[in-house]
């Protein structure tokens, strides 16, 4: 058995990898920001709200940990069309991916919020911190930086997965490449550069989480310990 | 001389133990009360009991004109004339000493930051730690934490201090640096109340002691009644702590 390997035959197509590579991007960064605020707010509900408010975060974390993201990314697709509201492609599959990172996000932040000290929040009672003065500076600040590196795979896994968006025709990278192959017939050459890509965009994350969390957790940039 | 504090029949239970059994005490302005007495005997509870962090069944506390046991009390006022340091220092980790101290000047009273930083020097100073301002706890030894501790509810400028075993986790020479920072607080006319262990300490500087035993205040005098206990009880728990 032998395979010529022709990669000259996708030159033509830089072009489309490019933007899928872009809307990829694009994807997991505004997944990445809201799936964080959401799944934030939802760890502060599940630690300190009601027990109704717990309950639902919870059933609602439960469900999306145990359905495949492809089924949740159809039900927000082709559900919501059923309901009558039709949503773009792009459009669905950011929105399923945040109901999905959410989730995982919530758990993440959850157990950082549940490593804070319960001397700390009597001190800042004691301080005269309010509640939400309180979350603010005492208790979100450590805990999320003590999950940072959980966070930080979590969301390099969201990049990887907005791949299946693609199965709603997305334009993000796989999609592009699906394309790509049955125009070209070379699925080896252009999955072996799609794979390539990925690597280099998990990098770009990573490097990207890294610089920002320099950024944030100064005593973790000036001393190099963690919390 | 007016009471800062003063607890009339204060009982509190943790689930089947009684914790207090009735305690009364005043404290005056400008009075330094140590609390004595055995582990388990209620000293440590009757603290947050003054400070809110205990809810009592039963009994009256008034502190700094605030009713304590009132279910209505606005806390952060209660807070904000109150200062407590516990045994743990409790300092956020992630600030430094100085941001420790600048978070409830600036969040509680809305001080500005460039204020806020003034007042942190100062009150660094104040502890002997002007060069740790910008040093994050973990820099830090215990006894610096503990001061830094003092330092950041003394920014809060409270009318009571209020010091819960504030030196058992450190060694004999922190302990004194921690110790004469209280003393100095004491004679810059602060009223205090300290739950502690250090004997000589209290007999010292204190204007009362507050002998606590099965959770009632068994005995109280000025600070010779260590030498010359009334109750076979204090004999006992002196001699064997001296």
């Amino acid at each position: 058995m032998s395979y010529q390997f022709d990669f000259l035959a996708l030159l033509p197509y830089w072009r489309e990898f490019a933007l899928g590579v872009w809307l990829t991007l694009e994807l997991s960064a505004i997944a990445t920001v809201l799936g964080f605020v959401f799944g934030t707010l939802c760890a502060i509900g599940r630690s300190g709200g009601s027990p109704a408010v717990k309950w639902a975060i919870a059933a609602y974390v439960e469900v999306i940990r145990n359905t495949p993201l492809l089924v949740q990314i159809f039900l927000v697709y082709f559900g919501i069309a059923t309901l009558g509201v039709h949503l773009s492609a792009n459009f669905a599959a950011v929105a399923a991916l945040v109901v999905n990172v959410t989730a995982y996000t919530c758990e993440i932040v959850r157990a950082g919020i549940e490593s804070i000290h319960k001397a700390q929040l009597e001190a800042a009672e004691c301080l005269g911190l309010s509640r939400a003065q309180t979350y603010w500076h005492v208790i979100l600040r450590p805990a999320v930086e003590r999950v940072y590196p959980a966070l930080t795979s979590q969301y390099v896994l969201l990049m990887l997965a907005s791949s299946i968006t693609s199965q709603i025709s997305a334009e993000e990278l796989t999609a592009v490449a699906n394309r790509i192959q049955s125009d070209t017939f070379r699925s080896f050459e252009t999955y072996i550069v799609v794979g390539v890509l990925y690597i280099l965009l998990s990098m770009v994350v990573r490097i990207g989480f890294g610089l920002f969390g320099l950024l944030v957790f100064v005593r973790r940039r000036k001393l190099g310990t963690s919390l | 001389m007016s009471a800062v504090v003063r607890l009339s029949d204060v009982h509190k239970r943790f689930g089947a133990v009684t914790v207090l059994n009735g305690v009364s005490f005043e404290v005056g302005r400008g009075e330094v009360a140590a609390v004595i007495g055995q582990s388990g005997s209620g000293k440590s509870t009757a603290l947050r009991c003054i400070d809110a962090l205990e809810r009592i069944e039963q009994g009256t506390i008034e502190v700094c004109g605030h009713a304590v046991h009132d279910p209505k009390l606005d806390r952060r006022a209660l807070r904000c004339d109150v200062g407590i340091v516990f045994q743990s220092y409790n300092l956020f980790p992630h600030l430094t000493a100085e941001q420790n101290i600048m978070l409830a000047p600036t969040c509680v009273k809305s001080l500005s930051k460039a204020d806020a930083r003034t007042l942190a020097r100062d009150v660094l100073a104040r502890v002997g730690l002007a060069e740790k301002a910008d040093h994050y706890p973990e820099q830090l030894s215990g006894g610096q934490q503990q001061r830094v501790a003092i330092a950041r509810s003394l920014a809060m400028q409270p009318k009571l201090m209020l010091f819960d075993e504030v030196t058992s986790a450190l060694d004999p020479q922190l302990t004194g640096e921690v110790l004469k920072v209280m003393e100095d607080l004491a004679r810059g006319g602060m009223t205090m109340i300290l739950v502690t262990h250090e004997m000589s300490f209290a007999r010292k500087v204190a204007s009362k002691i507050i002998y606590m035993h099965k959770g009632t205040v068994w005995e109280t005098g000025p600070g010779a009644i260590i030498d010359a206990p009334q109750t076979l009880e204090l004999r006992k728990f002196v001699g064997g702590e001296m």
